[in-house]
C-alpha cells in the first residue's frame, strides 16, 4: 500500500460524509433559531442540502474508473489496492458512488415527506438524525475494512433505532424502537463474532488483505472455521437487508415506526446493506478463491441463493393475507430484499451483470418505495387509517394519487412501464447467465405471487367504493415534490433512463473487478 | 424495401400513449373531450395501419420474388435472410446497448394484418364505449395503453422490446376489467387472468433470456457468423433466428436433450396461454364476459392473436428443431380446443360466454394451422387469426349493443330481437356463417386451408412415444375436428334462433329501441373485412406468404 498520506487526494472520498456533518451542524443551529411557525423549512433545508451533496458528489468527485490494464497489474490481480484513502479505510469507487447517491436521495426525500408528519414534521433533531444515518449509510457504501464496516453499520442503525420511537406517546412507535433496538443489537453481536473469527484467523482487518491471505499458502487452518465466520456474518447482514429467516423485526418496526421512518429504513439501510454484502462477499471470498483445497465462493452463492429463495417465497406468501398496507410493504420489502439476494447468488459466476443488476434493483427500489409510502403518508395523515380498505375509492377521491400509487406497486410487482420490470429483468437475467436458471423461475413465479397484492390494493383504489369519497385530499406542497420527482424517477428508471444509469452501474463493476 | 420519410410504426403505438397522457390531465368533467381524443387518436391509428397494410401489400409479390430468390441461392442462413427480407417499416434505435437490446420495429407479413386488426378493434372499441359515464376519462386512457401495448408487440422486432410491450399491454387490461366489467364476476375474472398470462409469458422470459446467452455464446466463439453491425449478444429477432438456423440451440442441455428441445414447449406454451390453448384456456371465457364490450373486442379479437403471434414468432421460428419435436404432440391439446370448445359453448345460457367458448374453439383451429408446418395449413392460421379476430370482435359488439338495452344476456329469455335491431341481427348473422365456415366469407377462406393442411402433413408426421410410432393420425384428428365445425354450426344457429328470431316481448323489453349510428358504424368496420377477404382473399393471402416462407424454410419443410 501506499504509505504517504495526501489530505487533498483522500477529500474527495469522504466528501458526501464532510457534507453531511456539515449539514448536521446547520440544521442543529437552524433548529435553535427558527421560531415554531418557520420549523417547515427544517426539512426543506435538509431536503435541498442533501440533494446538493448528491450531485456535487457526482458532478465534482466523480471517481475516475481505472483501465482495466491498471487493475490487472495490482498486487492481488484485483484491483484491490486501488482507490483505497484514510489509511484503508475507504474506497472510493463508482460502487460506492452509485450506492451513497441512493442513501442521499433516499434521506432527501424522507425529509420532505416527513415535513407535515404528526409529532415528527417539527422537530429539528428528526432530520438531525436523518442525516447521521444517512452519514452512517455513506459511510457503509464504501467500508473496506472490518472496522468501518461495523462502525458504519452501527452509525447508520443506532439512529435508526431512535426514529423507530420517535412518537414516544404512541405505545406502537416505542414497541416498533424497542423491537428494532433487540434484534439489531443482537445481529449486530453476531455479525461482530464474524468479524472478529475473520480477524483472528488472518491477523488483518483489512478486506483485501484478509483476501488475500485466505487464498495464499500462509493460511493452513481449518478452513471450517472460516465458513463458520462467513455464516456468522451472512446471518448479520441478512437482519440488516432483512431477508427472511432474519426478518422477524421487520412487520412489527414498520407497522409500528413513523411512516417517513419505515420509508427510509425500508431503502436507505437496506441499500447501504446490499453495497457492504457485495462488496463484502466479492472482496473477501472472491469467485474461485480456495482456501485450503476448499472452493469457497461455491458455500457462500449456495448459502445465499437458499436465503434468496426463502425470503422471496416467504415475503410474498404472508403479504397476501395483511389488511394494514405497511405491514405488506413491511412483507413486500423481505421479498424485495429476496429478488435482490438472486443477484447476490449470481455474484460468483456472472460478477458484471450481477453487480449492475443489484445497483440498478435498489436504486429504482429506492425510488419506487419512497414513492408509496409517501403516498401512504398523505393518506393516512388526512384519513388516520392505514388499513388497506380504506384506500376504497381513492381513484375517485383523489386520481392522481391513485395513479402515482399504482405506478408505484407497478414498479414493485415489476410491470413496465414502471422502473420495476428492469429491474427484475436484469436480475433475472445475471441468475439465467450464472446458471441458475432454476432460480430465475422461482423469481418469476414469486413476481406472479407479488403481482397478487399489489394488484389487489391497485383494486381497491380503483373499484371499490367508500362513503368518504367526496373529501379530497390535502397535498402539501413538499410531499407532492416527492412524489412527483419519484414518480418521474420510476418511469424514467423504466424507459428511458435505463442505459446510462446501467452503463454506471456496469461501471460500478468494473471497479470492483478486473473486466476486460 | 425502400425506408419511408417518417417512422408510421412508432407513431402506432406513441399516439396511443400521448393520447393517453393528455386524457388523464385533463379535468374530470371534460368528459367529450376525453372521448374525442380517443376516438382522434384511434382514428389516426387506423390510417396509418391502413397506409402500412397498402404499402406492404403493393411490394408483397416483389419479396416473394426476392425470397424465392434467396431461397435458391446457396446462403447457409437463408431462411434468416429471407425473414429479414421481409421486414418493412423498420426503425433502429439502440436502448440498451451494454446488452444488446435496441429499440426495433419492423412489421412483416403476419404482424401487418395484425396491426390493421387491433386498429380497427380499437376505433370500434371506443365507438361503442362512448356511453361509459363513470371516470370517463380513465377508461379512454387505459384503453388506448392496452391498444399502444399490443401494437407494440406486433411490430417488435426485439425480443425484449416485444416483452416491454407484452406486459405492458396486461395491466391497463386488468384495471379495465376490474373496473368497468359486469359486476358479478369483473373482480375474480381480471386476476385469474391477468395470472394466467402473466405466469405464462415470465416463463417464455426466462426462456428466451436462455436462449440471449445460448446464441451470444454461439457467436462469441464464431465471430464471423455474426450479421453486420450486430454485437455477439443481442435480443433481435433475426440475430436469434440466425443463432437458430446455424444450430446455435442444438446444444445438449440435459443429458443429450438438445436445447431447443426442452425450452420449446415451455415458451410455446408460455405464450399459447394467451391464445386461449387447453388446458391454459381457464381465463379466457370468464375474462371475456366479465370484460367491457371494448376490452372484450380488444381482448378475444387481438390479444389471443397476440398469443398465437409471439408462440409463433419466438416459438416456432426461433426454436424450430424443437417445433418439429414437439408440435406432433400439441397437436392434440389444439384438437381438445376445437371440439371441446364448442361443445361447452353449445351448452351456455350466458350470450356472452357463448361467445366466448366460441373463441377457445375457433383459436385451436389457428394453433392446429401451426402445427400442420407447411404452407397451406400456416396460411390458413395467419388468415384465421384476422377473421377470427374481426368475428369475435363483431360477435362482442353485438353481445354488448343487445345487453346494453336489454340488460340481460340469459338466451332463454331474449327472442325476437332482428325485429327491433335489424342491423344487430344481420351483423350477428354474418359473423355467424363466417364462423361456421360458410364460403364467400373469410372463416371458410381460413378453415378450409388448415384442413387441407392437416391432410397434407399427415403423410409426413408422425409422434415417437417410447419407442411406439404414432402415424398418419393427423387425418383422422382432422376428421374429428371437423366434428367441431357441426357443433359451432349448432351453437351459432341456436343462438341466432334464440336471441334474434322469434316473438319479439315488447311488454318485456319496454326500452328496447335500435341501435345508433355510431354503433352501426362499428358493426360495419368489423363486418366488412369478413366478406372481403371472404371474396377476394388475395388482399391478405400473397401478403401472408412473405411470413410464412421463411417460417417454413427455417423448419425445414419446403
Amino acid at each position: 500500500m501506499d504509505s504517504s498520506f495526501n489530505f487533498l487526494a483522500s477529500l474527495p472520498a469522504i466528501a458526501p460524509e464532510v457534507g453531511l456533518t456539515i449539514m448536521a451542524v446547520v440544521i442543529l443551529f437552524l433548529d435553535l433559531r427558527l421560531p415554531e411557525s418557520q420549523r417547515r423549512n427544517l426539512a426543506v433545508v435538509t431536503g435541498v442540502g442533501l440533494f446538493a451533496i448528491a450531485l456535487l458528489y457526482l458532478l465534482l468527485w466523480f471517481p475516475v474508473p481505472r483501465p482495466a490494464e491498471v487493475t490487472a497489474l495490482t498486487p492481488d490481480g484485483l484491483g484491490a489496492w486501488e482507490g483505497l484513502y484514510w489509511g484503508g479505510m475507504i474506497r472510493h469507487d463508482v460502487l460506492a458512488q452509485i450506492f451513497k447517491v441512493m442513501v442521499l436521495c433516499a434521506g432527501a426525500l424522507t425529509a420532505l415527506m416527513a415535513v407535515d408528519s404528526k409529532g415528527v414534521g417539527r422537530k429539528g433533531e428528526f432530520y438531525l438524525i436523518i442525516i447521521v444515518s444517512t452519514l452512517g449509510g455513506c459511510l457503509v457504501a464504501g467500508a473496506s475494512d472490518l472496522i468501518m464496516v461495523f462502525l458504519g453499520l452501527e452509525t447508520m442503525t443506532i439512529p435508526l433505532y431512535v426514529l423507530a420511537a420517535f412518537r414516544r406517546d404512541d405505545l406502537r412507535s416505542a414497541e416498533s424502537g424497542m423491537k428494532y433496538f433487540l434484534f439489531g443489537s443482537f445481529a449486530s453481536a453476531i455479525l461482530l463474532y464474524g468479524l472478529s473469527l475473520l480477524y483472528g484467523f488472518t491477523g488483518s482487518t483489512s478486506l483485501s488483505a484478509i483476501a488475500t491471505y485466505l487464498g495464499s499458502e500462509a493460511f493452513t487452518a481449518n478452513p471450517f472455521a472460516i465458513l463458520v465466520a462467513m455464516t456468522l456474518i451472512v446471518v448479520g447482514f441478512g437482519f440488516k437487508i432483512s431477508a427472511a429467516p432474519f426478518h422477524f423485526w421487520t412487520p412489527d418496526v414498520y407497522e409500528g415506526a413513523p411512516t417517513p421512518v419505515t420509508a427510509f429504513l425500508s431503502v436507505a439501510s437496506k441499500a447501504a446493506s446490499f453495497a457492504l454484502v457485495t462488496r463484502f462477499l466479492m472482496a473477501v471470498f472472491p469467485a474461485g478463491m480456495v482456501v485450503n483445497g476448499l472452493p469457497i465462493d461455491a458455500f457462500w452463492a449456495n448459502l445465499v441463493a437458499v436465503v434468496a429463495v426463502v425470503s422471496m417465497t416467504l415475503g410474498n406468501v404472508i403479504a397476501l393475507a395483511q389488511t394494514n398496507i405497511k405491514r405488506l410493504l413491511a412483507y413486500s420489502s423481505i421479498a424485495q430484499a429476496g429478488y435482490a439476494l438472486i443477484g447476490v447468488a449470481a455474484l460468483t459466476a456472472a460478477p458484471d451483470t450481477a453487480v449492475a443488476s443489484i445497483g440498478y434493483y435498489m436504486l429504482m427500489y429506492t425510488f419506487t418505495n419512497i414513492l408509496t409510502f409517501a403516498v401512504i403518508v398523505l393518506f393516512s395523515e388526512a384519513t388516520g387509517s392505514e388499513n388497506i380498505r380504506d384506500l376504497a375509492g381513492l381513484s375517485r377521491r383523489s386520481p392522481w394519487l391513485a395513479l402515482t400509487m399504482t405506478i408505484g406497486l407497478l414498479s414493485l410487482a415489476g410491470v413496465p412501464p414502471a422502473a420495476g420490470f428492469f429491474g427484475k429483468f436484469f436480475l433475472f437475467q445475471a441468475a439465467v447467465e450464472a446458471n441458475l436458471v432454476w432460480l430465475a423461475i422461482v423469481g418469476v413465479l414469486n413476481a406472479i405471487i407479488g403481482l397478487y397484492y399489489y394488484l389487489y390494493i391497485v383494486k381497491v383504489m380503483y373499484v371499490d367504493q367508500s362513503a368518504d369519497e367526496d373529501k379530497p385530499i390535502a397535498i402539501s406542497q413538499p410531499v407532492a415534490w416527492v412524489i412527483g420527482l419519484t414518480t418521474v424517477a420510476v418511469i424514467l428508471l423504466g424507459t428511458f433512463g435505463v442505459s446510462p444509469v446501467f452503463d454506471w452501474a456496469i461501471q460500478g463493476v468494473r471497479a470492483v473487478f478486473p473486466i476486460g | 424495401m425502400e425506408a419511408i420519410g417518417f417512422p408510421v410504426l412508432s407513431l402506432l403505438i406513441f399516439v396511443p400513449i400521448l393520447a393517453a397522457v393528455i386524457i388523464l390531465f385533463l379535468n374530470k368533467d371534460q368528459r367529450d373531450l376525453a372521448r374525442g381524443i380517443a376516438i382522434t387518436a384511434a382514428a389516426v391509428g387506423l390510417g396509418l395501419s391502413l397506409f402500412v397494410y397498402v404499402n406492404y401489400n403493393n411490394n408483397a409479390t416483389t419479396i416473394i420474388a426476392e425470397q424465392e430468390l434467396i431461397a435458391q441461392g446457396e446462403s447457409q442462413t437463408a431462411a434468416t435472410d429471407m425473414f429479414e427480407s421481409s421486414i418493412a417499416f423498420e426503425e433502429r434505435i439502440d436502448w440498451i446497448p451494454a446488452l444488446g437490446i435496441s429499440y426495433h420495429l419492423g412489421v412483416d407479413g403476419l404482424s401487418v394484418p395484425m396491426v390493421l386488426l387491433t386498429s380497427m378493434a380499437a376505433v370500434a372499441g371506443v365507438l361503442v364505449s362512448w356511453k361509459i359515464e363513470d371516470r370517463t376519462k380513465e377508461f379512454m386512457a387505459f384503453f388506448l395503453l392496452l391498444v399502444a401495448g399490443v401494437i407494440g408487440v406486433f411490430v417488435s422486432m426485439d425480443l425484449f422490446v416485444l416483452f416491454f410491450f407484452y406486459e405492458l399491454a396486461i395491466f391497463p387490461m386488468y384495471l379495465l376489467i376490474a373496473t368497468w366489467g359486469w359486476v358479478k364476476l369483473r373482480e375474480y375474472a381480471a386476476m385469474k387472468l391477468t395470472l394466467y398470462i402473466l405466469i405464462g409469458s415470465v416463463i417464455s422470459l426466462v426462456g428466451v433470456i436462455a436462449m440471449y446467452f445460448v446464441a451470444g455464446q454461439f457467436f462469441t466463439d464464431n465471430p464471423t457468423l455474426i450479421a453486420a453491425g450486430d454485437q455477439a449478444y443481442s435480443f433481435g429477432v433475426a440475430h436469434m433466428m440466425r443463432a437458430a438456423e446455424l444450430g446455435a440451440f442444438n446444444i445438449p442441455l440435459l443429458g443429450d436433450i438438445p436445447f431447443s428441445h426442452v425450452w420449446f414447449p415451455f415458451v410455446f406454451l408460455g405464450f399459447a396461454v394467451l391464445a386461449g390453448l387447453f388446458p391454459f384456456h381457464n381465463w379466457s371465457p370468464d375474462g371475456h364476459v366479465a370484460a367491457p364490450t371494448a376490452v372484450s373486442m380488444i381482448h378475444a379479437g387481438v390479444l389471443m392473436k397476440l398469443g398465437a403471434f409471439a408462440a409463433l414468432r419466438v416459438g416456432v421460428q426461433l426454436l424450430p428443431e424443437g417445433a418439429l419435436v414437439h408440435l406432433p404432440w400439441i397437436v392434440f391439446l389444439t384438437l381438445i380446443n376445437v371440439v371441446w370448445g364448442a361443445f361447452i359453448a353449445f351448452r351456455q345460457r350466458d350470450f356472452k360466454y357463448v361467445i366466448g367458448f366460441s373463441s377457445v374453439s375457433h383459436m385451436g383451429l389457428v394453433a392446429m394451422g401451426f402445427a400442420t408446418m407447411n404452407t397451406a395449413g400456416m396460411t390458413g392460421a395467419g388468415l384465421q387469426m384476422f377473421s377470427h379476430g374481426a368475428m369475435t370482435a363483431l360477435f362482442f359488439g353485438c353481445v354488448g349493443m343487445v345487453y346494453d338495452r336489454a340488460h340481460t344476456r340469459d338466451l332463454p329469455s331474449l327472442g325476437g330481437f332482428i325485429r327491433v335491431m335489424p342491423w344487430v341481427g344481420i351483423a350477428f348473422i354474418i359473423g355467424g356463417l363466417t364462423s361456421m365456415g360458410m364460403p364467400g366469407l373469410s372463416g371458410f377462406i381460413a378453415e378450409f386451408p388448415i384442413f387441407a393442411g392437416m391432410f397434407q402433413a399427415s403423410e409426413n408426421i408422425s409422434l415417437n412415444i417410447g419407442g411406439f410410432t404414432l402415424s398418419n393420425y393427423y387425418a383422422v384428428l382432422v376428421i374429428i375436428a371437423a366434428l367441431g365445425i357441426i357443433l359451432t354450426a349448432a351453437y351459432v344457429l341456436r343462438v341466432t334462433r334464440q336471441v334474434f328470431l322469434g316473438d319479439f316481448d315488447r311488454a318485456k323489453y319496454p326500452d328496447v329501441d335500435d341501435i345508433t349510428v355510431r354503433e352501426r358504424f362499428v358493426l360495419i368496420l368489423l363486418g366488412a373485412p369478413l366478406i372481403i377477404i371472404g371474396v377476394a382473399p388475395g388482399v391478405m393471402d400473397v401478403m401472408l406468404q412473405t411470413a410464412i416462407k421463411p417460417a417454413l424454410a427455417i423448419l425445414g419443410v419446403p
